[in-house]
């Protein structure tokens, strides 16, 4: 019996990334633009999610996608009420979603004419950040409540988003929230991030969002 | 967590790169894992236990080399490496950093075992 040492050096998500890739080859087949949203349980993904559906309904097409821990369709409920296409669905129990969730979500998602689709990933700052989804951009709905210090404990989220929301900025008054520490964990994490302040429940600050998110599916398309 | 998925997927690589060399036995793999990469702790060596049983890498070892972040102040060219949440640069205080190293998430080698001469 030998014993030999042979080199691997591969990548552990590998699986889940080539997955990933063709996650966003049938989005990009259907000139859909997807957008990932993660972020802490209740930071405000529905509501944020929801506000921006409406206020972007008269320009594109969306749909959603929820990723759900388990088979609850509150959240779910809220878009069909829109009367927007939804799907849910369920890890069973996983902390995030994965490539092959959401590959396997997708088949029951027609997205001809869809322009646009969140997918809501389960409430989560650690796992969600290490495993793609196929996403064109990757969102995290940070909210005021949670702290400042998120970014300094939660360095991985914070390093591979391109779009960050700070959600709740109604409550900033009653909290402790020191913007400038907050934002300077961002930098360091993530210089330069798009950064958009706002309040999904009073609209504060939507508008921001709402304009550079239609920036940059009209440059998308155009690509 | 997703310390399954992530067992799983170590299995898979392990297994592919065993039976490309029709090795008999796995006796050891060796992770690397960087603290900004993605956080998996020791219940990996348990989930371990459980799926590699009855395949060619059971009782196989785990072996995780962990990368703190590695971090160069900008305003000093100080570099200095964080294990736990960041901090500010040791020597001038300052939080204008860069990072440098820490995404690090792979199978870098495995150990086997083969009937015979050496592969
Ligand atoms: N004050 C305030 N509450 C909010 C805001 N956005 C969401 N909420 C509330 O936060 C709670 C959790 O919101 P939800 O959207 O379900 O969070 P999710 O778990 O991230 O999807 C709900 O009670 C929302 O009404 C906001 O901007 N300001
Ligand atoms: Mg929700
Ligand atoms: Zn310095």
């Amino acid at each position: 019996m030998t014993s030999t040492r042979i080199p691997v050096v591969e990548k552990i998500l590998d699986a889940n990334d080539q997955v990933a890739q063709q996650n966003r080859a049938w989005f990009d087949r259907h000139r859909t633009f997807a957008i990932n949203v993660m972020a802490s349980p209740g930071a405000g993904k529905t509501t944020f999610i929801l506000k921006t559906l409406e206020l972007l309904s008269a320009k594109y097409r969306m749909a959603v996608i929820e990723g759900d821990t388990a088979p609850v369709t509150i959240d779910s409920d809220k878009v069909s009420a829109l009367g927007l296409p939804v799907v849910q669905i369920n890890t069973g129990g996983d902390c995030h979603l994965d490539a092959v969730m959401l590959h396997a979500g997708l088949q029951s998602l027609p997205l001809e004419g869809i322009d646009v689709v969140f997918i809501e990933n389960v409430g989560n700052l650690i796992c969600p950040a290490a495993f793609k989804l196929g996403s064109h951009r990757n969102l995290l709905v940070a909210s005021t409540p949670e702290g400042d210090d998120k970014p300094y404990k939660y360095p991985n989220m914070y390093r591979g988003i391109d779009v960050l929301i700070i959600n709740k900025m109604d409550l900033m008054p009653y909290l402790d929230f020191n913007m400038a520490y907050f934002q300077q964990g961002v930098e360091i994490l993530n210089p330069g991030l798009r950064t958009f302040p706002v309040s999904a429940k009073t609209g504060e600050g939507m508008s921001a969002w709402i304009n550079w998110l239609d920036e940059v599916i009209q440059q998308h398309r155009q690509q | 967590m997703h310390e399954l998925a992530v067992t799983e997927s170590v299995l898979e690589i392990a297994l592919r790169h065993a039976n490309q060399v029709n090795a008999e036995r796995v006796t050891d793999i060796f992770l690397v894992i960087g603290r900004l990469s993605s956080i998996v702790d020791d219940s990996v060596q348990f989930y371990w236990n459980m799926i590699a049983e009855n395949t060619i890498c059971q009782n196989a070892n785990l072996h995780f080399k962990r990368v703190p972040a590695r971090l160069r102040c900008v305003d000093c060219q100080m570099e200095f490496e964080v294990q736990d949440s960041l901090s500010p640069c040791p020597r001038c205080n300052s939080f204008h950093l860069d990072v440098i190293g820490g995404e690090e998430f792979y199978v870098e080698s495995i150990i086997v075992e083969k009937e015979g001469a050496a592969i």
